[in-house]
């Protein structure tokens, strides 16, 4: 959205001007938000308000300004974002504005641009020849690039808290601790999904190796293969240990029939790790026929885009792992472009990493069975997330158990 | 008794288009006009008007209405920013006329577009302005400001009915008779909100400037072609004193265009 402040003085009550002013604002699909009114005690005394203006395109904003000077509305001078240069790769200029995770625009030349995309802990670059805005990161910035410096010329447009209930997301914003009962709340977490899904919107999944500790992994690979998911970022350990339960039964050694150690059981990620490079990729494995299900699996099959990242801790690693987390962080931004709704599944570094270059318009739902991780994360998506302090073998359960009923109908 | 301001049509004439009445191609009769005027100036004297005039400028044939001189309250007076450069030359003549006279001149910002009494009468305690063709909403709280009363902003959006005074003429009972199409919903609800007896005036009546009348008292002077509001009027006991004013109204002008009152209010309450 693009917006003015304008001004109206005068007897604006009594000449019906202030309801002519916000009725055009209306009529022509534009919002107002009232920033001040002040009402003139006596009959001679002139009123005031100062209005907010905001209209979908540039454009349209112009031409209703145009039609409210008309009526006596003055536009409330707005000063230029000050530039500056970055002086050496990877540094921005001293007082560099710091984006937040909301929709933001500059002005520069008395224009509007709205910073794409809205990430949090990045710096704003303004390419003139282009006439355009970006987020940019320490990695990505170069030398030179003029970089939004102070906070004059910037505007944030934060997420609207609605009064009315619209969906789950926006009912709770909030956190559902291990004591209250999420049966409820999982059904709508369901409606939203089979929602999104039906309009080809674009689903996250992060995902912890401990959905394959706990028996998960089915669930999950069931919702992939119902189509729900679109994209899927995990570590190296969720993608070795989904492969070696699917080759050995075990996850870390651990029989996830028995919950029990098996015998050489602490082999198997090893040996599952060596059959996937020795095939060259998952993919590779998946083509050979070695691989017949699972998580990774279904992403193959169903052509889901995965990103699998590395840390320190990674034995291996697979094939796939991208071990630079510079290099990872990059490629993340690129592929979160679109998403609508972010699922982070028992991952607590990971999901920061994620919930950290999300815009604040992105449905979140958390869970994990530490409080102190979901409290975190919905605290960072103030606007628009929702956590479950739960085990994630039971949440996704039921999840599928809810989907199952929905698309039975 | 009242004062009023004319000026005598000594170099009046159709010489440019600033309004869809005005066309150098249909010119005004001078020998006509000059008569009509005479009508007019003689009808005033006999309601026991008291009649100054201006020395009419040449070049300036539009300074015969001098509705469009500024506006006077008491001893202030504001002059008219016009609007049209054509007319812009008007200004400096009866600014230094009504200073000479004793009255306190208060100019607007120069920025500000104001057409006087043709775009502000009053009705009641409230000062009715009309906004958009000639003077600009924001003159009106400048003039709110250097007078400290109730301004009504009234937006007119037919291009025939220009002025306020084409279309809104107000009365000494409180009420007002009116061409209502000539405003758009927002002004005639303001109107509505501060007039309730409202006499509406149709469309065939209106074209011939029957609401630019000059009221003084019960007597209002009015261009003829207006049976049925004449007959309303006096079914009100008002004196109709119907005037041709054919010449006149080439130039989109008729009686009330015709002159200013000095003071159109000696004061107003806040």
């Amino acid at each position: 959205m693009f917006s003015e402040t304008i001004e109206l003085r005068g007897h604006i009550i009594d000449s019906l001007i202030l309801p002519k002013v916000l009725d055009e604002i209306l009529s022509r699909g534009a919002n107002f938000k009232m920033l001040e009114v002040k009402i003139g005690e006596r009959r001679a005394d002139q009123s005031f308000a100062r209005i907010e203006v905001s209209a979908p395109t540039s454009d349209a904003l112009s031409d209703l300004i145009l039609r409210l000077r008309q009526h006596g509305a003055e536009v409330e001078e707005k000063g230029d974002a000050q530039l500056a240069a970055a002086p050496a790769d990877g540094i921005f200029p001293a007082d560099f504005f710091v984006t937040t995770n909301q929709q933001t625009f500059i002005r520069i030349g008395g224009e509007e641009y709205e910073v794409r995309p809205a990430m949090m802990d990045s710096g704003i670059a303004f390419d003139r020849a282009k006439k355009q805005a970006r987020t940019v990161r320490f990695a990505d910035l170069r030398k030179g690039t003029e970089i939004v410096v102070g906070h004059q010329g910037v505007r944030i447009v934060p997420v609207q808290r609605v009064t009315e209930r619209t969906d789950v997301f926006q009912f709770l914003n909030s956190m559902l601790s291990a004591e209250r009962p999420k049966g409820a709340v999982i059904r709508e977490i369901a409606r939203e999904f089979e929602a999104a899904r039906k309009t080809e919107q674009k689903v996250l999944v992060v995902a912890g190796a401990s959905i394959i500790h706990t028996g998960a992994a089915e669930y999950l690979e069931q919702l992939i293969n119902w189509g729900y998911i679109k994209l899927l970022f995990g570590g190296n350990a969720m993608a070795v240990y989904d492969i070696e339960s699917t080759l050995f039964g075990t996850a870390l050694g651990v029989n996830l029939e028995h919950a029990a150690l098996t015998d050489s059981g602490h082999e198997n990620h090893m040996r599952a790790i060596n059959v996937v490079r020795s095939a060259g990729s998952i993919a590779g494995l998946v083509k050979r026929g070695t691989l017949t299900r699972g998580i990774m699996h279904a992403c193959v099959i169903r052509g889901v885009e995965f990103l699998l990242t590395g840390s320190i801790r990674d034995d291996g690693p697979l094939p796939e792992v991208i071990t630079d987390s510079v290099e990872a962080q990059r490629i993340m931004r690129e592929k979160i472009d679109g998403v609508t709704l972010a699922l982070l599944l028992g991952t607590m570094l990971h999901s920061f990493a994620v919930a950290n270059l999300l815009p604040a318009s992105v449905k979140t739902l958390v869970v994990d069975i530490n409080p102190s991780a979901v409290a975190k994360l919905t605290d960072q998506q103030t606007f628009q997330a929702l956590g479950l302090v739960t085990d994630i073998e039971p949440f996704l359960r039921e999840l599928v158990h809810c989907l199952h009923e929905l698309r039975a109908k | 008794m009242r004062e009023l301001l004319l000026c005598p049509p000594d170099h009046y004439g159709i010489e440019y288009e600033i309004n869809p009445w005005m066309s150098r191609a249909r010119g005004a009769e001078a020998v006509v006009a000059k008569s009509q005027w005479q009508g007019l100036h003689k009808t005033l004297v006999s309601l026991g008007a008291k009649i100054d005039l201006i020395p009419p400028q040449p070049k300036l044939p539009d300074m015969v209405f001098t509705a469009n001189a500024g506006l006077t309250v008491g001893r202030k007076f504001i002059p008219s920013n016009f609007r049209h450069q054509e007319r812009a030359g008007e200004a400096p003549y009866f600014a230094r006329w009504m200073e000479s006279r004793g009255y306190d001149v208060l100019w607007l910002p120069e920025n500000l577009y104001f057409e006087g009494e043709g775009d502000a009468l009053f009705g009641g305690d409230a000062l009715f302005c009309g906004y958009k063709f000639r003077s600009d909403i924001q003159s009106h709280r400048a003039v709110a400001d250097m007078l400290r009363c109730l301004v009504i902003s009234i937006e007119l959006v037919d291009p025939r009915f220009y002025h306020l005074d084409t279309c809104f003429c107000p009365l000494p009972d409180g009420s007002a008779v009116w061409f209502p199409a000539a405003f758009d919903e927002y002004g005639q609800r303001a109107i509505r909100g501060h007039i309730s007896d409202l006499i509406d005036v149709e469309e065939e009546e209106a074209k011939t400037f029957c609401c630019n009348a000059v009221v003084l008292g019960q007597d209002i002077v009015i261009p003829e072609g207006a049976p049925n509001l004449v007959r309303t009027l006096e079914s009100r006991d008002y004196r109709c004193h119907q005037l041709p004013m054919s010449e006149f109204l080439k130039a989109g002008g008729a009686c009330k265009c015709l002159m200013m009152f000095l003071p159109q209010r000696e004061e107003v309450s806040g």
